[in-house]
């Protein structure tokens, strides 16, 4: 049996489209609110990808950090964020769920209890941006055990040798960063570029989900309508800033703006 | 956990980077492995090429002005009446303080690897003084990160890196002191590794930047050694080396030379930043036992909360306030080869103002908490005990600090 995150990119394969992964901090701008956004948007993306939220974060832009910052801010803990994976999970239109962040809170949590809990709470995959191959290597088979989709991430920078060892300790699902940049930079090279990258990662792997991150949005997003999936992340974090700086409910604005992300590459 | 012998500290860690099997580490971006790989490559090429290590000593000796005085604190000495007090007056060096090592170091393999910019993180505004002062004399340009809570308390080391043409970016997340600027100057170099090199201002980050910040400040201990040998002609029987400790760049470099002599002849004492008497907050993780955890790319004690968020920190003095700690010093600790404690910013200041009377000598904020604890231990110690401090800043960007919290009659006016 598929997993759930190989079976959403398998249901945008046979609609002839790549999978559309959105990316929100948990606890933005409360918890409430992002249960509600996780609600809404599931309508229109297939995999959400959950940020947690860490105040020193090494990878991130001002977006994603201006999001994390707010959540932190409004007291979310470790705790919260499951229970509001859990509590989506119950919803009727649910997804599967990415945790996204950093290998500290994992590491303070326990690895085994953290794992234990996302089982529990439905998360079904992690990308840990500062824990790189070879240093996940113990812990991405701990996630394989659990069912949990460890997922690696590639760059520009990958070399031909590591991407070969790093595809090949992936599980079902590898995320290529388009560009040297933190997130939601703005795209600094051609999309013609990226799409060769993204296809020899293919070539090496390509029974791989390969999904494209980092300078996607509403103005680029077109361009890579011939992939497995794409992430957007800064600018939906970006709506809830300009939503809460204009008095109008990012929920809403949040939801039109990903049906919109949904409907250019359909 | 064991510290090895005649192996030097900066090589000791495992085949990841680990000191101990756990501290320091590569928790970075997949993006930055590259950049990492080739700089550890080209630093343990370079570290042991003998033309590479000539024109480093050139420079420390003819730009830097290596060695810097080891002298003998004559006045404090008697007032306190106990052990000799000297002290290495590292602030001697090119720019006033120890910094200026790791940025020329740093500097030197950028130019070698054909990058054209630098960037730095500052948090007193020394690293980035020298990293401005460094890039200037090779030819570098020069991007210097600074929280903005930084940038005012510490405005005479801005105004010296404006002056070396560095840009100064200010750094407005989080509690905008060194931590924020570590973190805003390793997410720029995700984003232009390809052109840009990274200097980090202490022994903290990735692995490969404790490696090369230990491997440059170790000149303070090579000088001393020599100095020791020409002053006593030998290492004393009896000899207590004090540091501040923020980072843990001058600390290492003070004592490096002397790791395999046994504890009860050549004894370390970091001191950490306490923080104000009646703060719950402080710099100090080795002092008031914070648990281990990932900051900056290198697992260490560090101070955080239970979910692993990393708690701001409250010092007098900038370039100690910071919640971590270097790997070297975590392995330091727990091989117990150093011994740790904590001086409060009011102790650090009341030091500052005995050191000032009697002696013609100024340090900073930094190593006024060294000053602190060593004068109080020396007073309990014996006349043949050796006790030096290493006076790694000079006190002149803390004058505003200085003027507001004792009056203008201890600052200079030069």
């Amino acid at each position: 049996m598929l997993n759930p995150i190989s079976l959403a990119f398998k249901k945008a394969k046979n609609e002839n489209r790549p999978a559309l992964l959105t990316y929100t901090v948990a606890g933005d701008s409360s918890k409430k609110q992002s249960l509600e956004i996780l609600k809404t948007i599931s309508n229109y993306a297939d995999i959400l990808e959950v940020g947690v939220p860490h105040n020193t974060p090494v990878a991130d832009g001002g977006q994603i950090q201006t999001s994390a910052y707010r959540a932190i801010k409004n007291g979310i803990k470790m705790n919260d964020i499951f229970k509001i994976v859990s509590d989506f999970k119950k919803s009727k239109n649910s997804k599967p769920v990415i945790f996204m962040g950093y290998y500290n809170m994992i590491f303070q949590y326990g690895e085994n209890n953290f794992l234990k809990k996302c089982k529990k709470s439905g998360v079904n995959g992690l990308i840990v941006v500062d824990l790189p191959w070879p240093e996940n290597k113990i812990f991405s088979k701990k996630c394989k055990k659990n069912s949990i989709n460890f997922i690696q991430l590639l760059s520009p920078t990958t070399s031909n040798k590591r991407l070969k060892s790093i595809t090949k300790d992936s599980h079902d699902m590898i995320y290529y960063i388009s560009m040297l940049s933190t997130t939601g930079g703005k795209l600094k090279i051609s999309p013609k570029k990226i799409l060769a990258n993204y296809n020899k990662i293919k070539k090496i792997s390509p029974k791989k989900n390969c999904v494209i991150g980092f300078g996607i949005t509403e103005k680029t997003i077109s361009n890579f309508k011939n992939t497995d999936g794409l992430v957007v992340g800064s600018q939906i974090c970006k709506e809830i800033t300009r939503s809460l700086n204009n008095r109008q409910n990012p929920v809403i604005n949040v939801s039109k703006m990903v049906s919109k992300l949904r409907k250019q590459i359909s | 956990m064991k510290l090895k012998k005649r192996i030097p500290v900066i090589d000791q860690g495992d085949k990841l980077g680990f000191w101990g099997g756990k501290f320091g580490g590569n928790f970075v971006p997949e993006t930055l492995k590259k950049p990492i790989e080739d700089l550890e490559k080209q630093f343990d090429k370079l570290k042991s090429d003998k033309k590479f290590i000539k024109e480093r000593d050139k420079y420390f000796k003819n730009w830097i002005g290596a060695p810097t005085r080891f002298i003998k604190l004559n006045n404090l000495t008697n007032h306190i009446g106990g052990a000799q007090i000297w002290s290495k007056v590292v602030s001697d060096a090119n720019g006033g303080a120890h910094k200026i090592y790791n940025a020329t170091v740093h500097c030197l393999l950028a130019k070698r690897s054909g990058k054209k910019i630098i960037i730095g993180d500052t948090g007193a505004g020394y690293a980035g003084k020298m990293l401005s002062m460094a890039a200037m004399k090779f030819g570098l340009k020069c991007k210097i990160f600074m929280g903005a809570k930084d940038i005012k308390r510490q405005q005479p080391n801005v105004k010296a890196m404006k002056k070396n043409g560095a840009d100064v970016i200010p750094v407005y997340s989080g509690s905008q002191t060194l931590v924020d600027a570590v973190s805003e100057c390793m997410r720029y170099w995700v984003a232009n590794c390809d052109t840009t090199a990274m200097c980090v201002g202490s022994t903290v980050g990735p692995a490969i930047f404790v490696r090369i910040c230990g491997w440059s400040t170790s000149q303070i201990s090579r000088e001393l050694k020599v100095q020791l040998i020409q002053e006593f002609g030998e290492i004393p029987k009896k000899l207590k080396l004090y540091n501040c400790v923020g980072g843990g760049s001058s600390s290492f470099g003070f004592w490096n030379e002397f790791m395999d002599y046994d504890k009860k002849q050549v004894e370390f004492i970091g001191v950490e930043a306490g923080g104000p008497a009646k703060s719950k907050r402080h710099a100090a993780p080795l002092t008031y036992g914070s648990k281990i955890g990932i900051l900056h790319g290198a697992a260490q004690y560090v101070n955080q909360n239970s979910d692993g968020q990393i708690e701001e920190t409250e010092s007098i003095s900038a370039g100690l306030d910071y919640p971590g700690i270097s790997p070297l010093h975590c392995f330091l600790k727990d091989t117990k080869r150093a011994r740790y404690t904590a001086a409060s910013d009011e102790e650090a200041l009341k030091a500052y103002q005995i050191v000032t009377k009697y002696e013609n000598l100024r340090p900073s904020l930094e190593p006024s908490h060294a000053f602190s604890v060593a004068i109080k231990e020396a007073k309990k110690l014996s006349k043949n005990t050796i006790v030096i401090i290493n006076s790694c800043g000079d006190a002149y960007k803390d004058r505003g600090i200085l003027e507001k919290k004792l009056g203008k009659k201890y600052v200079k006016s030069n």
